[in-house]
């Protein structure tokens, strides 16, 4: 599967597609392969904030449980409840699976992630 | 995405296979494995509806053989092997003095006086010591490693045996449960059993290492049109815990004996001695303080191994397997409880990464296959 090229990505296999000062949040192919079936996601309320590098949530598969941590520093705006009825489209479609969209405090944050390319790099 | 090989594991037979094939592959007990091929979900469901084939070469060996091999068998094995006849196997215990589970075990009866025992294979070397320490004084009675002579092949599943008799002289439909008979697989020697870890029909198959791949590949081109598809570890684990099956290591292990266990028909109570016979007739006359227990979640998460129990706020006891069953699509798993709070029904907490979420006492096994 191929990485967007217009997503930010992040060395614990999460990603962010950025629109304006905020973004989409999910995890990509290479997590959910290494995850296997995913059984839940359990994600942060409309309103937490997070800080880059921080937990804000969990996702478990069959076999192993995982922290989701939070590509950039901001506040939650938006969740996709869909994901708890339906945890297994983060395997059938992991690049529109979004999580979260975080509202970034520090748009500057995002220009030091992994493009495309240098994530690619990173799973091969 | 090319997988890096760690050189200090060992590899089973099948292993080129594994990877050619594109299998993810994880260390397990000191081996190379395959923890899944097209998925947990996907595997486990072939193997409850049509058929899936294991590598479990990684599995142990050990032949006792000699005069006195019974005898042998009978003071390291907590089951009654006097009860086998040539060509039956059962599973039993290999117990400390204290009745805990140094490993648990097949045994099958070769020959009179030859039995194959297949343990563990993260316990191969300990089983092997404390085998070989523990029948010195029986008699005319020898135990050998011969793990490396055997590659081992499961396949389970309801369309099991119409996939595998092709391929035998065997006859298949006429062996029992726990059986198991010689011939050839894919005119390769074979060793043939109606034994499984799945809770399914289905057979295991020893074979010679230099030939595993030949059967492997034979297996799974007769079984393409039933839909047969090769599993690994990971189904292996969501279909024993289903079915109920103890795992060494997670259920059971050196502080555990067999009746916290509820194996107590795995125990030959009427055998003379064997080691743990002592202390396990103790614990069978007063009752056990903790019994192990099935139990399903009745909130969201799974309670994993060495998650706590509690019961009333208060800590009491561990849990020792969990998932979520690909097949029932619940939360299950098995934990060690006090008695008092082991009747079906008893509810109580898991401490899920902070938080409490309820679960129930259920009978076990979780899953039973119909009965054809």
């Amino acid at each position: 599967m191929a990485y967007p090229a217009g997503f930010k990505y992040t060395k614990d296999h999460e990603w962010i597609e950025l629109s304006g000062d905020s973004g989409k949040v999910g995890i990509t192919d290479y997590a959910q392969q290494q995850l296997g079936d995913v059984v839940y996601v359990e994600l942060p309320e409309i309103g937490a904030r997070l800080k880059q590098g921080q937990s804000f949530g969990t996702i478990e598969s069959v076999k192993a449980v995982s922290e989701l941590y939070s590509p950039v520093t901001g506040e939650v705006v938006q969740v996709n409840s869909t994901l708890k009825d339906k945890p297994e489209t983060v395997n059938k479609d992991p690049h529109g699976s979004w999580m979260v969209v975080l509202k970034l405090t520090n748009p500057g944050e995002a220009g030091a992630l992994l493009d495309a390319t240098q994530y690619q790099d990173l799973v091969k | 995405m090319e997988q890096a090989t760690d050189a200090t594991l060992k590899k089973t037979p099948l292993n080129a296979r594994h990877r050619a094939s594109g299998a993810r592959m994880v260390p397990f007990g000191g081996w190379d494995m395959p923890v899944e091929y097209s998925g947990i979900v996907a595997e486990h469901t072939a193997v409850r509806t049509r058929a899936g084939m294991f590598d479990v070469s990684h599995m142990g060996e050990i032949e006792i053989a000699g005069k006195d091999a019974l005898a042998a068998v009978q003071r390291i094995s907590s089951n009654d092997a006097s009860k086998l006849q040539v060509g039956q196997a059962q599973y039993s215990g290999l117990l400390t003095p204290r009745g805990t589970f140094v490993d648990d075990l097949l045994v099958y009866r070769l020959g009179p006086s030859h039995f194959l025992l297949v343990v563990n294979a993260g316990n191969i070397g300990k089983d092997y010591a404390w085998m070989a320490e523990q029948i010195k004084g029986v008699g005319d009675a020898v135990a050998v490693d011969s793990s490396s002579r055997y590659a081992l092949i499961a396949l389970q599943g309801p369309e099991a045996v119409n996939v595998l008799q092709p391929l035998t002289g065997i006859e298949l439909a006429a062996m029992k449960y726990y059986w198991f008979g010689h011939g050839e697989v894919a005119n390769v020697r074979a060793t043939v059993s109606r034994t499984g870890y799945t809770g399914e029909d289905g057979f295991e198959i020893f074979v010679p290492p230099q030939q595993a791949d030949r059967v492997w590949l034979a297996i799974l081109e007769a079984g393409r049109d039933a839909g047969v598809i090769p599993c690994g570890l990971g189904a292996r684990d969501t279909l024993r815990l289903e079915a109920g099956m103890r795992l060494h290591g997670n259920d059971i292990d050196e502080t555990t004996t067999a009746v916290e266990a509820d194996l107590n028909w795995i125990v030959g109570w009427k055998k003379d001695d064997f080691i743990g016979a002592q202390a396990l007739r103790e614990q069978k006359a007063s009752g056990p303080k903790r019994k192990i227990v099935g139990f399903e979640m009745l909130e969201r998460g799974i309670a994993r191994h060495g998650y706590e129990a509690y019961v009333g706020g208060e800590k009491a006891g561990t849990v020792t397997s969990g998932t979520q069953t690909p097949h029932l699509k619940k939360s299950i798993g098995m934990a060690y409880l006090p008695v008092e709070h082991t009747a079906p029904g008893s509810e109580f907490e898991v401490d899920i990464r902070g938080k409490r979420a309820r679960a129930a006492v259920v009978p076990m096994p979780f899953y039973k296959r119909a009965k054809t």
